[in-house]
């Protein structure tokens, strides 16, 4: 399952997307199960958008003074018995990951859900260098089995119906009886826990990504349902967490204060069942945790995005509600975004990783319906900032150039209001006529991307300008 | 003394449904406005600036500007364009404090027709009769830009013989958005088709809403399906001006 980034044939992806009949059905689950749990937990939270704006100044004031909390952290992980690792890209993060599970000879590395991970592509590095990952939250753990890679950034394999995961349970979990009943969800989740279990166990390294790092004690903060996370950063003798740099929050107060919005935007939960903070390894007296506690700290990009247009988009808190409420994303899914990051918050923060050139599609990809901006927890303008993506495309002549051309020769027209107007008083009579019938037009040259799907309603007759000057006209001679 | 109130009919009335434009007129005439439609009139701009071109959207701006700000109010019969001028303008001179003045004092002035009839001139019923029962789509941009959700429903409810069916999500997008539907139109199919299942589920035999784009993508939709539902821009309700054809309906 070598990672391959298919962003830029974001238009084929979406049209193999919308062929899929199971991801279509996997898909009304987004529609029907998010959104309504959020609403909910909205009304019932009258302060909720007053602990939004709250949110967001605590992250902007962050984003201002990043270097200074980033340094305090790192001493305060290092007093605490653990240490800091700066990892400038993706391939620096592998590598100390790597060094850290050879110095200890390990075998198996147990996960807990990060999507860093995924931008760095860990496992099929991990798994070169003869070192077995084991994702251990649920999702993962089912799009491991089916060599996939997650399709929304909290519920990583929603894309996937319940009976496919029964499917791939019995072809791999070959042990256990064959005539054993999977058919509830229940039972499902009962045979993963009873499978991981034994790789919790006998795992030498865990991994896990962080929520919140906070400057003021050196923790980190995962945020889970199912509890994996913390199995995964107590038992092994070591716990590397990675995560990047904007994850950064400057106290513990600051992260209670963002926490009350995480849940609530994601799964509507007022709290995460589980709530875990770790600071450093294992204190003399504990009854567990690791020996080592390391960090990976990724930059990949995201430095050169604070004083730029796209700077609020580090204040995401990765909670995934643009995404359960954006027609795109619900038609199409999370895998035609082609890389990590689906959804607004992909078409923002992908093209800020991985460069225009390639994340071009994705900001392009959006009716503007701004529903993502008017949930996002932390205020982030997504619309606004996809558009900005749409300026610098622009600015670099990346997008089609028919497109250009198109745009460029209605421009010369709307900005001479008398050349517009009579060619309009010449051109819409005549499609009025064409569509004189029926009222509407079923095909037109060089508008089949409307015609294909729609009929094109045909104008009424002249243009309301052609008409109004008429009309003024005759009144001017009746006086 | 009766507002001096610009209209600005868009693009879209102007080229494809010119009896928005005699809807917005009369519903502004019969609440006492003086009515001015300036000749120097396109389009607000925004197929050039949801596709990143600044340079042209700054030039169509600042003709727009040019043309509408000696009025009182500047009214346009579309929240996505009134929007535009009134939230996206002033952004656009950030580098410019003259132009940007200009432009935030268009902004203050300028509404989208139904919410300038409701809160500004404060209209509370309209003389107008409609035996159909209506379901009402929200645009994307009046409701979330604007704040456009009761005001069409409350005249729509003083409208004799009218009764609303509410589809189920009226406030998720119709999939139109702009360029967008023709870009990417196998997605834009997949969401006017949700939009369409949705109308036809209301039960309701005309489908409004306050947008000229939305609907064109909606009727399209729904007369490619073979639907009998009529589509129709609110103001032509509110101004009881349905006698004509409907959106992409044959003259009778």
């Amino acid at each position: 399952m070598t990672q391959i980034i298919t962003t830029s044939n974001f238009k084929s992806n979406a049209r193999t997307a919308l062929d899929d009949k199971n991801l279509q059905k996997a898909l009304t689950h987004v529609e029907r199960g998010f959104i309504g749990k959020r609403r909910s937990a909205m009304d019932a939270l009258p302060e909720f958008d007053q602990l939004r704006d709250n949110a967001r100044d605590i992250k902007n004031h962050t984003l201002e003074n990043l270097d200074l909390y980033l340094e305090a952290y790192e001493e305060k992980v290092t007093k605490s018995g653990g240490k800091v690792h700066w990892a400038a890209d993706a391939e620096e993060a592998r590598n100390q990951i790597l060094k850290i599970c050879r110095d200890v000879g390990a075998k198996t590395v147990t996960k807990g859900k990060s999507m860093i991970a995924e931008e760095i592509g860990i496992n099929d590095f991990l798994e070169e260098n003869k070192i077995e990952p084991i994702e251990t939250d649920l999702g993962e753990y089912i799009i491991q089995l089916r060599g996939e890679t997650p399709s929304h950034i909290i519920a990583p394999a929603v894309h996937v119906l319940k009976e496919q995961v029964e499917e791939d349970f019995r072809r791999v979990h070959t042990h256990l009886p064959e005539a054993r009943n999977l058919e509830e969800p229940e039972s499902l989740l009962d045979e993963a826990r009873k499978v991981l279990r034994e790789k919790f166990l006998n795992a030498d390294v865990g991994i896990t990504g962080a929520n919140f790092l906070i400057a003021e004690t050196g923790t980190s903060v995962i945020v889970t349902n199912e509890g994996n996370g913390d199995l995964t950063q107590i038992l092994p003798k070591v716990h590397i967490v990675l995560a990047s740099i904007e994850k950064i929050t400057p106290t513990l107060e600051d992260v209670s204060q963002i926490l009350r919005v995480l849940a609530r935007s994601a799964t509507g939960q007022d709290m995460s069942v589980y709530t875990t903070f770790s600071t450093g390894p294992r204190r003399e007296g504990d009854p567990d945790g690791p020996e080592e506690y390391h960090v990976i700290l990724l930059d990949n990009g995201r430095s050169n995005m604070i004083g730029s247009e796209f700077q609020d988009m580090l204040r995401c808190i990765r909670c995934g509600s643009c995404m359960n409420h954006c027609p795109v994303y619900h038609a199409v899914g999370g895998h035609a975004y082609g890389w990590v990051y689906p959804g607004p918050m992909g078409a923002v923060l992908t093209p800020s990783l991985m460069g225009i050139k390639d994340g071009g599609q994705l900001p392009n990809a959006s009716t503007f319906c701004g529903r993502c901006e008017a949930v996002c927890p932390m205020r982030i303008p997504l619309p606004k900032m996809m558009r900005s993506w749409r300026e610098r495309e622009f600015e670099k002549h990346l997008n089609p150039s028919l497109q250009r051309w198109g745009l460029k020769a209605w421009a010369y027209f709307a900005k001479r209001p008398k050349l517009y107007h009579l060619a309009m008083s010449f051109a819409i009579p005549v499609l009025s006529k064409i569509g004189w019938k029926k009222g509407r037009i079923k095909s037109l040259p060089f508008a089949g991307g409307w015609t294909k799907y729609r009929d094109l309603p045909a104008p009424e007759s002249r243009t309301f300008q052609q008409q109004w000057a008429q009309r003024e006209a005759l009144k001017q001679e009746a006086k | 003394m009766a507002h001096k109130v610009a209209l600005f009919v868009t693009c879209l009335v102007d080229l494809f449904r010119p009896t928005v434009g005699f809807a917005t007129i009369k519903l502004l005439e019969d609440a006492g406005c003086d009515v001015v439609v300036p000749p120097a009139q396109t389009c607000c701009g925004q197929p050039a600036y949801n596709s990143g071109d600044r340079e042209d959207t700054i030039a169509i701006a600042q003709q727009l500007i040019k043309t509408f700000e000696p009025y009182d109010y500047v009214v346009a019969p579309s929240g996505s364009c009134a929007a535009m001028i009134k939230k996206h303008y002033p952004g656009l001179f950030t580098d410019d404090e003259a132009w940007q003045a200009r432009a935030q004092a268009l902004s203050d002035k300028t509404f989208e027709l139904v919410s300038f009839l409701s809160d500004v001139l404060k209209v509370e019923n309209i003389d107008a009769k409609l035996d159909k029962n209506v379901t009402y789509h929200d645009s994307c941009s009046g409701l979330r830009e604007l704040g456009i959700s009761a005001q069409p429903r409350k005249l729509l409810a003083s409208v004799e013989g009218l009764s609303l069916s509410e589809m189920k999500d009226s406030d998720v997008c119709c999939g139109f958005g702009g360029t967008f539907c023709v870009k990417y139109s196998d997605i834009s199919n997949a969401i006017v088709s949700k939009k369409t299942d949705n109308i036809a589920n209301s039960g309701a035999d005309m489908l409004l809403a306050g947008d000229l784009g939305c609907l064109m993508n909606m009727a399209g939709k729904l007369k490619r399906q073979g639907s009998n539902i009529e589509v129709r821009h609110v103001a032509e309700v509110l101004a009881d001006m349905t006698d004509g054809p409907a959106i992409a309906e044959a003259k009778k």
